[in-house]
């Protein structure tokens, strides 16, 4: 008896440090997640892994709460004051409910992009280091590394390299999105969180932030929300189908294009709701 | 069949145009009748000061005579005043919005200021100076001063600077913060870099808009005994003083008539000041405004 429950014990660890070998680090764990506004519930019982250097889309019909779900990966759903939760989020070995995990830490580490374009009303240069000088980064030589590195990693240097001292409200929506990827790149966070960055950009734009994700996942784990399934298809390795705030299916995205394991994802995938 | 009869439509067309153009004539009048009597008082003030109005009228202190009165003692003892009111219901005001508005959570308690300050902004200003000379002359031994005279001001306006800049910190787009928060910055990172900088212009302009309102006051400075005929200009925040509007009511009591006209001067200053405070809240708000 004392030794079954041994080998079980010793077993279950090795089967998930197989798994994880198969599939990279996770940088998030989800875990029995559930979330509310007030009185109606938003996120049921969510559980999956997130993996390190890859691209993993989130789709799913109109409130269905994968935009909620992802910002509650860096805590930004707190910003609405009626929001409760239960169950846990791991962010690579801390939770971050923990109370001695500050928020402000977590964001560091996990940088986000909007719907909309958000820059601040200054300049462009100003724009990009915004993150870097509220973490303490003075110097101005670095500063100007960091500016550099930032617009060339989100594709945007060759464009406003010699007018960075214009107001980045005078660049179009496109650019302004690129600069919000750089001001986002500019803290050198380890995951970049996406909620539709493409929806209300027009269709080349759209195409260079799709480029861009493929570069940054070689440095960077992307979390991308999308309502565009062929948007997902092209440019994820993993994708979550979220249904009435519940994740119906996570596997590859291949697999889940050409092959669901659930009628409710082929339905959706094959465009018979949503 | 047409549910509508023409001919009656007919008939009614020219009441109803003829009702229109009877408000628009109403309306007219109303508006004209604030600007001539605007028109009005301006004219008989600029007759009767402007002969007053020289060099000498900014140079000289309070008089028996007619001839030497100036507004020397007045005019320094309004700045003073204002010295006092400007940091005082700024820091104070500001900070009360920002509070209301960043910090506090949404409950009873926040409720319940937030109903008071609009409140206050309407209490009369004879109370205020009730509350000046019980708390600051009284309580607080100031006595008659430019320091009680001020706190006193800056209580009367500070609903206003609040209420103010309360809306203004409200109108920054809420991506704005959402962006700063993301990155990891801390509130006050936030307030300081993302949403001062794009309420500044409306809490300036709501600071000095309530700032003129203050200069105009004598109600609760008469209250709190600032003096009426002062022939000595203010040495620190402790000393007596008088203000512009005082001393102009001061003159105009008298029963020589040339005071009148030395009044009249008065307010021709006073309505520079204000005119000129006015202009500069709207050359910010327009220059801000243009930057966006």
């Amino acid at each position: 008896m004392k030794t079954i429950m041994d080998e079980k014990k010793i077993q279950k660890p090795q089967r998930a440090e197989a798994e994880q070998k198969a599939d990279g680090q996770s940088v998030y764990k989800i875990e029995n997640f559930n979330l509310w506004y007030g009185k109606d519930q938003a996120l049921t019982d969510i559980n999956f892994e997130i993996p390190e250097h890859k691209v993993t889309a989130i789709i799913g019909p109109s409130g269905c709460g994968k935009s909620t779900f992802i910002k509650a990966l860096n805590r930004m759903v707190e910003m609405v004051p009626i929001v409760k939760m239960s169950g846990d989020i791991k962010y690579r070995d801390n939770n971050i409910f923990d109370s001695k995990y500050k928020v402000e830490d977590l964001r560091t580490k996990v940088g986000m992009v909007f719907q909309k374009p958000n820059p601040f009303p200054k300049s462009i240069y100003e724009n990009v280091v915004y993150g870097p000088k509220i973490h303490g980064i003075k110097n101005k030589k670095v500063l100007d590394e960091i500016v550099e590195k930032s617009l060339k990693g989100a594709a945007l240097w060759e464009e406003v390299k010699d007018r960075l001292n214009e107001n980045a409200y005078g660049l179009s929506g496109g650019q302004q999105q690129r600069l919000c990827i750089a001001r986002c790149l500019a803290i050198e966070p380890d995951v970049i969180l996406m909620d539709e960055p493409t929806s209300a950009l027009d269709p080349i734009s759209t195409l260079k932030v799709e480029e861009l994700v493929q570069e940054l996942k070689k440095e960077f784990s992307i979390i991308i929300v999308t309502h565009n399934m062929q948007q997902a298809a092209r440019i994820s390795d993993k994708t979550a189908f979220f249904l009435n705030g519940e994740v119906v299916e996570f596997s590859d995205t291949n697999k889940l294009f050409s092959n669901p394991s659930d009628k409710r994802t082929e339905d959706y995938i094959t465009g018979r709701f949503g | 069949m047409q549910l509508i009869d023409q001919s009656k439509v007919k008939s009614k067309m020219q009441t109803r145009l003829m009702k229109n153009n009877v408000l628009k004539g109403v309306f007219f009048g109303a508006t004209m009748f604030a600007l001539v009597v605007l028109v009005i008082l301006l004219y008989r003030i600029f007759t009767q000061g402007i002969g007053y109005l020289d060099l000498e009228f900014f140079q000289n202190f309070a008089s028996r005579f007619p001839e030497k009165a100036g507004i020397k003692a007045a005019f320094y003892g309004s700045l003073w005043v204002m010295g006092v009111i400007a940091p005082v219901s700024l820091i104070l005001g500001v900070g009360t919005a920002i509070y209301l508005e960043e910090y506090a959570k949404k409950n009873r308690f926040t409720t319940f200021i937030q109903l008071n300050i609009s409140n206050l902004a309407g209490v009369p200003s004879i109370v205020f100076g009730l509350l000046g000379l019980t708390v600051f002359v009284r309580m607080l031994e100031m006595g008659r001063s430019v320091l009680a005279g001020g706190l006193t001001m800056s209580l009367l306006i500070l609903p206003i600077i609040v209420v103010a800049s309360q809306e203004s910190v409200r109108s920054v787009p809420k991506e704005l913060r959402e962006a700063s928060y993301a990155m990891g910055a801390t509130k006050w990172q936030t307030i300081r870099r993302v949403v001062l900088p794009a309420a500044i212009p409306g809490i300036l302009t709501g600071g000095i808009l309530a700032l003129s309102r203050a200069i105009g006051e004598t109600a609760p400075l008469l209250m709190i005994g600032a003096l009426t005929f002062v022939a000595y200009l203010p040495e620190n925040l402790l000393s007596g003083f008088t203000v512009m509007p005082i001393q102009i009511f001061n003159w105009t009591s008298r029963p020589q008539t040339e005071f009148h006209d030395v009044a009249a001067a008065g307010i021709i200053v006073l309505l520079a000041m204000l005119l000129i405070m006015n202009s500069i809240a709207v050359l910010i708000r327009n220059k801000f405004s243009k930057r966006l």
